[in-house]
């Protein structure tokens, strides 16, 4: 500090100073002390500023430091066959993929090294480097133990993330069923896509607090916890599923058929234990996919049934007692004309009862007896069992067949209605209205999922007479005389009717069939109804009773023993050596 | 006075090594939690994966093949049967 002097300096004793005598201005030390405060006041500002008014900046930076959001996975549920088998898991697996930007600094040898463990050609690889894109999968759905090898090569640029991946053990013998999921975890197909909202689990979210070396010290409120999607556990049993599969398949390769169904249904719940379809398809390995194999047939195809109609109006025939069962039709010569059209049998019959017409399965017969109806009676009886509605199982696609307004009906066509032409149904529709024959005369709704009792009484369609006395009419059909005897199963008491269609192509009647078979076991108390369709057939054999009654016989012997349940054949030799007549 | 200060000065010197130990302890548990937890995520995929490899050696194909062909076992014919009165599903 320059300090000017009043006076000149002048000699002093030792003990005084002169610098004491100087005399400072009072507003100097006044001026330091107000900068001083001013300072502060400036600090202080600025706190304020930093503290209150603007915090979120300093509290982001800090929070970024230490806090992390998590995403907690949530898997997506099982689905189950009813005995608890599975049919389809997802298991974690890794998806591999790459900032181009930063893997630019990859060495060849490293590029190679990553290329062997992705199992990708190494030019592969590097064209997906060169990408000019911020984000590029370099490979998705690694197994985990691959994955950590990666990971271990600590390459720059390369990263991970978890996703999951579906297994469908059995493969291809419910694929229709149970569908596939895509890479995303979401349903396309079956059961997969049905039941979307429900299998899907829904992630997490956690707020943590993270150390210096990563690891979660604290949990931060804002958690929300994840939901693992639902398990589905369906009807369907997968051996009796296994048993029904097998049957078509080597059906349509015996028969050089072009396509087959199955649908097995629990007669007491309506349940359905098998839907089988061939061709199928692999779901666990969808490279080679084409749309044939992809139909789940026996729900989006809707065909001509045929002669599997005949039962349905000869009940209404009988319910509305037009006719008894011991009722004498002619049918001679084989032929009728109705119209301008003429129907024939496939073999001329002369006096029939109408327990015959059944079992001979005569069109002449059938027609006749439709005849007395009124077009719109008919059309209910059709409607009630459920012809021309989509079953709303909630499969994809799945159709109602054709049914038209009876308003617009024309004899001719409630003819050939009456013995199933003219008119179309998939076949899970037909299975499932002989539920009302296989039951007292009502009609219950078909259930994808188990059930854990059986439904109420459903829609009563005929009296339980009728279905009585139409039960024993479609066993005298499966019987010797009959058009199915190779529709039996030793042991047991079954009952069916065939049917044989030919197949409309370009709206003509060609020389392609589509041999059906709906059948009932075991008859002293039914729980099941199998329907088996078979489409063009080509190996020669074409009849109903030819093609899929062996397949019918082959499934139910099977379903019926898995099942556990008793055979009611007559003569049975029960152990200890005495003679019964049925067990049940 | 300046000994009730020096005792109130101890018991919050105390009291904060306390905050600092719980607050440790609780971090040592959360983690140890944490870890278990993990653990457990890890033996529910382990178990998902065994049962996936246990379905996929019990499926039905290859029961029946190992049946029919190394045990050769057989559909009984359906001639002779004895049934055990019993019980039906």
């Amino acid at each position: 500090m320059v300090v000017r002097r009043r006076h000149a300096p002048k000699p002093h004793r030792f003990s005084e100073s002169p610098l004491l005598q100087l005399a400072l201005p009072g507003w100097r030390s006044r001026l330091t002390a107000l900068v001083l405060l001013g300072l502060f006041a400036v600090l202080v500002a600025r706190a304020f500023y930093l503290q209150v008014v603007n915090n979120e900046f300093l509290q982001d930076q800090g929070e970024s430091r230490y806090l992390r959001d998590l995403e907690v996975s949530a898997s997506r549920g099982k689905i189950l066959d009813r005995n608890g088998d599975l049919l389809a898991i997802s298991t974690p697996m890794q998806s591999i993929w790459a900032i181009p930007v930063d893997a630019a600094k990859l060495g060849p040898m490293e590029v190679k090294q990553l290329a062997e463990l992705l199992e990708m050609d190494v030019k592969e690889l590097n064209r997906r480097l060169a990408s000019d894109k911020n984000f590029v999968y370099l490979q998705r759905q690694v197994p985990p133990e691959t994955a950590a090898r990666i990971a271990a090569l600590k390459l720059p640029g390369v990263h991970q993330s978890k996703e999951f991946r579906r297994f469908y053990p059995a493969g291809e013998m419910v694929a229709h069923i149970v569908g596939f999921t895509g890479v995303d975890d979401k349903g396309l197909e079956g059961v997969e896509l049905a039941y979307q909202s429900e299998l899907m689990g829904r992630p997490g979210r956690r707020s943590v607090i993270r150390d210096r070396r990563g690891q979660i010290v604290e949990d931060v409120g804002g958690m929300k916890p994840p939901q693992d999607g639902k398990d589905i556990r369906l009807a369907l049993d997968s051996k009796i599923q296994y048993l029904a599969f097998t049957a078509i398949k080597d059906a349509v390769a015996e028969h050089q058929a072009r396509a087959a169904g199955a649908v097995v249904l629990d007669a007491k719940t309506g349940e359905i234990l098998a839907l089988a379809n061939w061709p199928s398809y692999n779901p666990n390995n969808r490279a080679n996919l084409k749309g044939p194999q992809l139909r789940n047939r026996a729900v989006t195809d809707s065909f001509e049934p045929g002669s599997t109609l005949k039962p349905f109006t000869v009940a209404l025939a009988l319910e509305r007692g037009k006719v008894r069962f011991d009722t004498v039709i002619d049918c001679a010569p084989g032929r009728i004309t109705v119209g301008n059209a003429t129907i024939s049998d496939a073999h001329p019959h002369g006096l029939l009862t109408v327990a015959q017409v059944i079992q001979k399965s005569s069109n002449v017969g059938t027609v006749k007896m439709a005849s007395s109806f009124a077009p719109k009676e008919m059309w209910e009886m059709f409607d009630a069992l459920g012809f021309g509605t989509p079953p709303a199982l909630g499969f994809p696609g799945e159709v109602g067949g054709r049914l038209r307004p009876w308003k617009h009906w024309r004899p001719i066509e409630q003819a050939t209605m009456s013995y199933g032409h003219g008119i179309s149904v998939s076949l899970v529709q037909l299975a499932r209205a002989y539920l009302v024959f296989a039951r007292e005369g009502d009609l219950i709704p078909l259930s994808l999922l188990a059930l854990s009792e059986p439904p109420p009484r459903g829609l009563q369609i005929y009296s339980p007479e009728t279905a009585r006395e139409m039960r024993t009419m479609l066993e005298m059909a499966a019987g010797p005389g009959g058009t199915a005897p190779l529709a039996q199963v030793p042991g047991y008491r079954i009952g069916g009717k065939t049917g044989t269609a030919h197949k409309l192509e370009g709206g003509v009647y060609a020389r392609k069939y589509v041999a059906s078979f709906v059948g009932i076991a075991p008859m002293s108390d039914p729980r099941i109804v199998v329907a088996v369709m078979v489409d063009e057939p080509s190996a020669g054999k074409y009849y109903g009773g030819a093609v899929a009654g062996p397949v019918f016989s082959r499934i139910a012997g099977g379903v019926l023993r898995s099942m556990g349940i008793a055979p009611d054949a007559p003569a049975l030799q029960v152990a200890g050596g005495t003679r019964k007549e049925g067990l049940l | 006075m300046l000994r009730l200060n020096m005792i109130l000065l101890l018991v919050a010197v105390l009291c904060a090594l306390g905050a600092v130990t719980a607050q440790h302890k609780a971090r040592k548990l959360f983690q140890a939690v944490e870890a278990e937890q993990e653990r457990a995520r890890q033996l529910e995929v382990e178990y998902d994966q065994l049962q996936l490899e246990l379905s996929t050696w019990a499926t039905h194909p290859r029961i029946e093949k190992i049946a029919r062909e190394k045990l050769k076992m057989v559909v009984p014919a359906p001639a002779p049967h004895a049934y055990l009165p019993g019980r039906g599903r």
